[in-house]
């Protein structure tokens, strides 16, 4: 009884809390209620028995990716008075073109009532053993079989975190930072050098 | 064999000179090819005197293999006998003085090597024609002159006349090698092969058979004979295909020389007499042929009593000596017209060569009414083209001795006289006329050139030499801009229709002029390369007639040709029995012509335009070529080119481009104009667009 | 009782929020960029949701990669949108066509 309950009510909120999302004016609304489905989304998975998933998506998800967006509201100078401006022009279209992908995606797999969605079955190479909790499963199929999809997934974090820095690095051009190695290379009799300009006539240095 | 070297040097040659070009330098081409030629000459000569001498057979030589497809199958082999033998000596003599010659005429021309290149492949082809053992191989070289002649004719291609003239000779040449090719696959229809002897041998099964042509039956031989004659017509200039000729003087006068008056104009004479035993077998192709023959005849020596350029008197000359070969063959005399084409040969090509000495002196002059008095000035050229002149007039004593000309000549118009046919009488009176303008418009040629008083001070020619000789110390400019690529040679054969307004006859200088027309010009000598080729073919023009009669037209002429063309041994003797005026009337209408020219010409130098004033439009009409030139344009010329301007505009660019490349090129255009529209640019739109793709992508999946 | 197409239900719905949100925010490209974290969201509830009612725990692995490569999408988004804003000086869409044809 109460999984019905919990499930409808973390469903709701999720459901909710996204909508809320891109109907929000304001960005830093936005985020937060992005936040908002976040957890509750994490709240359904708990409820199917994949806890570590659920805890990764708060870590993750919130914690760095959804904190790094609210950074960026904040850093972004916005100007929040014209984001005011509507879009109710475009959303009836919008939202008819919606409802009829929700209704295909439903309807088309055969979601509509419970027990007729037919399930496949699976070849037991990735079923969870008897007694290993949850995240002692995951550990093992990840660093044996996914070994080499693991180490990839690193990489292309790092080739995203180069990219971030790579886009927005740019060059000071008002300042001058020393160079400590320039510094370092100069020689006494290079230092220096005597000029003998002419009247008039300016040093090219 | 020999007869290998001899066909296939100057192929080499040709093409050492060709391919290396300016990079061996002028030397070592020339070297090449007139070294080639010169060998094959030597080797040439032995063959000739072998088949007089009786001992010689007939041999053929294989060369390669060439065709065999089915039932078809014929090779590359070169045949000798005595036709061959004596077109040997012809083409190899004369090519290889006239290579000589060049060497001294074409010396300050930039493109010497392509010229050798060219002469030499002519030579070649010309070879491969005459040694041809079938009708496709003697096709070869029929194909391979004519593009020599286009090659030389227009070797000056820079000058627009020179180009033009190239494309008339080679076009008037297509319409007869058209009938050619009609009569060669007619031949091999009719008679299963093209092996030259194997058709000659079936020839007579096939008398009196027909064949349907156009829809009609005719009969068979007559057909074939008359396709084959039409290619003869187209090469050898004769009267309806005739045009090219005069035109094909805006070659160098080398070229013409050896082309134009010795060797690819007999082709024809040649093809007739190779395939003699087929044209026996139609009577009617030989009234045809000797009645086109005697018709040329008499309407080139016509058209030749009026020129003024010095090449195309020669020219028409040329034409209307062809005329005389083609109706000697015509009446069954094929010795006759092959001697003919032999004294002919070197007469000819005496006279050109000639010629070119004297536009050699005259720095490109080849107007007659700017020469005059020239004897004493370039003494050599005078009396080799004297003695040329006396050879192709015929002057002789009948039944004694004479020069070349006399001899052949005379036995032409005694066959056409003893064949007895109504159209072999026509030819002969033909003839007749003809010798008597040939007389009258030779030595009008002679008395112009080299006697009389100097006219030379109003041509632009001698202007020019004259200027140059002064350092341009007071040119006008533009003077100079009146001569059109400024280079050193050009022989314009340029038509005289620019200078024959309404007064012809008057224009030009007064031959009755009594002040020096000298303008200070002095013309030298040829040089020695230019002057021994003179001198050998003078020394043919004087002796060939009377060393080899016997051989070619009389008793000796069976043992001589041994069947290598027919012959019909009552025709000879009905040709010694002609009445005894027909045997002087050649001498006699000679004279004629001789006293008129001198008259005309020396005498009384008014006489000319009093005739042509009172002749008036015959006149003009004889000096327009008989109109055929604007008949041609008229009739074929200018619908060919309207036709041609309306697959171009109309269908090539209207309809084919337009639907074609152009069309689909302007869908495209078009279509991607309104396809940009779509392409807004914000980023939204695009998002959309990707999201109705995917509800339709799942909807046809759901609905499916 | 709560089956497995309640959770497809839901996550279905998520997506199209997802969905709906690129395209009805014409002048705010942050909010594109969380339009595309719930449709990653959507997509990760699926894919727990079948591992867990088939008891195969591939599910959960993958979801945990999406969860990988949508932080990374996430980083470098924002990079640009760091970069758009600098060169234009709001974050507005509307006004960007650019790439027009």
């Amino acid at each position: 009884m109460i999984h019905v309950i919990a499930f409808y009510l973390f469903a709701v909120m999720t459901v909710a809390s996204g909508a809320i999302t891109i109907l929000s004016r304001n960005p830093v609304h936005s985020v937060l209620w992005l936040i908002l489905a976040f957890f509750n989304a994490a709240g359904l998975m708990i409820l199917v028995g994949a806890e570590f998933i659920a805890m990764l998506l708060v870590i993750v998800y919130v914690g760095a990716v959804a904190v790094l967006f609210l950074f960026v509201v904040m850093m972004l100078d916005i100007d929040f008075a014209e984001l005011r401006a509507g879009f109710v022009r475009y959303f009836p279209f919008g939202a008819l073109v919606a409802l009829v992908l929700l209704a295909e995606m439903v309807l088309g797999i055969g979601a509509y009532r419970a027990g007729s969605l037919s399930l496949g079955t699976p070849d037991g190479t990735a079923a969870t053993p008897a007694g290993a909790s949850n995240i002692e499963a995951i550990g093992a199929l990840l660093y044996g079989r996914y070994l080499f999809l693991f180490e990839a997934a690193g990489v292309i974090l790092l080739v995203a975190m180069i990219g971030a820095i790579v886009l927005t690095h740019r060059q000071r051009t008002d300042t001058r930072g020393q160079n400590i190695g320039k510094q370092n290379r100069r020689r006494p009799d290079e230092a220096t050098f005597n000029v003998k300009p002419e009247v008039g006539k300016g040093v090219q240095l | 064999m020999s007869i290998l070297l001899i066909v296939f040097l100057p192929l080499l040659a040709s093409i050492l000179a060709g391919f290396a070009n300016k990079s061996l330098g002028f030397v070592l081409p020339k070297v090449l090819t007139t070294g080639a030629l010169f060998i094959a000459c030597i080797l040439s000569w032995p063959i000739f005197i072998s088949f007089l001498s009786g001992n010689a057979e007939a041999t053929v030589v294989p060369v390669l293999k060439w065709v065999a497809s089915g039932t078809m199958t014929f090779d590359w082999a070169l045949r000798v006998d005595a036709l061959t033998a004596v077109m040997l000596v012809v083409i190899t003599s004369v090519s290889a003085l006239v290579h000589l010659y060049s060497w001294g005429y074409m010396s300050e021309e930039p493109d010497q090597p392509r010229f050798f290149a060219y002469l030499s492949l002519f030579t070649f082809a010309m070879l491969m024609l005459v040694t041809a053992d079938n009708l496709v191989q003697m096709f070869f070289g029929w194909e391979g002159v004519g593009l020599a002649s286009y090659l030389l004719i227009g070797f000056w291609f820079r000058k627009p006349s020179a180009g033009a003239a190239a494309i008339k000779a080679f076009v008037v040449n297509r319409v007869g090698d058209l009938g050619f090719m009609l009569g060669i696959f007619a031949t091999y229809l009719v008679f299963g092969t093209v092996s030259i002897p194997e058709i000659l041998h079936a020839a007579p099964s096939m008398a009196g058979s027909t064949i349907g042509f156009l829809g009609h039956r005719f009969d068979t031989m007559t057909v074939i004979c008359l396709l084959l004659f039409i290619g003869a017509m187209g090469k050898s200039a004769q009267l309806g295909l005739h045009t090219w000729l005069p035109d094909a003087m805006e070659g160098p006068t080398p070229v013409s020389a050896l082309i134009h008056a010795a060797t690819m104009v007999t082709a024809g004479v040649f093809m007739v007499c190779r395939l003699s035993p087929m044209f026996e077998q139609s009577e009617t192709a030989m009234h045809v042929i000797t009645f086109v023959g005697a018709a040329t005849c008499f309407f080139a020596a016509t058209v030749g009593c009026t020129q003024w350029d010095i090449k195309r008197v020669i020219a028409y000359s040329t034409c209307s000596q062809l005329g005389y070969m083609f109706f000697a063959a015509g009446s069954g005399a094929y010795g006759a017209a092959m001697f003919h084409l032999f004294t002919h040969a070197f007469f000819k090509a005496l006279l050109f060569l000639g010629a070119g000495s004297v536009i050699h002196a005259m720095h490109h002059e080849q107007d007659m009414r700017f020469y005059g008095a020239l004897r004493k000035k370039i003494p050599i050229t005078f009396w080799t083209m004297t003695a040329g002149t006396l050879a192709i007039t015929g002057v002789g004593i009948a039944g004694v001795a004479g020069f070349a000309g006399f001899h052949s000549k005379d036995a032409i118009l005694e066959a056409a006289f003893a064949s007895g046919t109504s159209v072999g009488t026509f030819a002969f009176w033909m003839g007749i006329f003809a010798a008597l303008m040939t007389s009258f418009y030779s030595w009008r040629l002679v008395f112009l050139t080299f006697f009389g008083k100097a006219r030379w001070n109003q041509s632009e020619h001698i202007q020019h030499a004259i200027h140059d000789a002064h350092g341009h110390g007071h040119d006008d400019h533009a003077h100079d801009a009146h001569h059109d690529d400024a280079h050193a040679h050009d022989d314009h054969g340029h038509d005289d229709h620019a200078h024959a307004p309404a007064d012809i006859g008057s224009r030009g200088p007064d031959y009755a002029d009594h002040g020096d027309g000298t303008g200070g010009y002095h013309p030298h000598e040829s040089p020695l390369v230019m002057l021994v080729p003179l001198l050998l073919l003078s020394l043919g023009a004087v002796f060939a007639g009377f060393v080899f009669e016997h051989y070619f037209v009389s008793d000796g002429e069976g043992e001589f040709w041994k069947g290598a063309l027919v012959f019909h041994e009552h025709l000879i003797h009905a040709m010694h029995g002609v009445p005894i005026w027909v045997k002087w009337a050649p001498f006699t209408v000679m004279a004629i012509g001789f006293l008129t020219a001198w008259y005309g010409y020396i005498r009384n130098l008014d006489f000319p335009r009093a005739v042509t004033e009172q002749l008036g439009p015959v006149y003009r009409f004889v000096y327009r070529k008989w109109m055929f030139d604007e008949l041609y344009n008229t009739i074929f010329v200018k619908p060919a080119f309207w036709l041609g301007q309306v697959f171009w505009k109309v269908l090539d660019i209207g309809v084919i481009d337009k639907f074609g490349p152009d069309g689909a090129a302007w869908v495209v255009a078009r279509g991607s104009t309104y396809a940009q529209k779509v392409q807004s640019g914000y980023l939204y739109s695009y998002a959309l667009v990707m999201l109705l793709g995917l509800v339709g992508a799942i909807s046809w999946v759901i609905a499916g | 009782m709560i089956g497995v197409e309640h959770y497809v239900v839901v996550s279905s719905i998520l997506f199209v929020l997802g969905v709906l949100g690129i395209f009805i925010n014409r002048k705010n490209v942050i909010v594109i960029l969380m339009s595309i974290e719930l449709i990653l969201l959507a997509v990760n509830i699926n894919l727990v949701a079948f591992s867990a009612f088939l008891h195969d725990l591939t599910g959960q692995i993958f979801a945990m990669f999406v969860l990988t490569v949508a932080a990374g999408e996430a980083a470098v988004g924002l990079a640009i949108l760091v970069i758009y804003f600098r060169g234009r000086g709001t974050i507005a869409v509307d006004d960007v066509n650019r790439m027009k044809g």
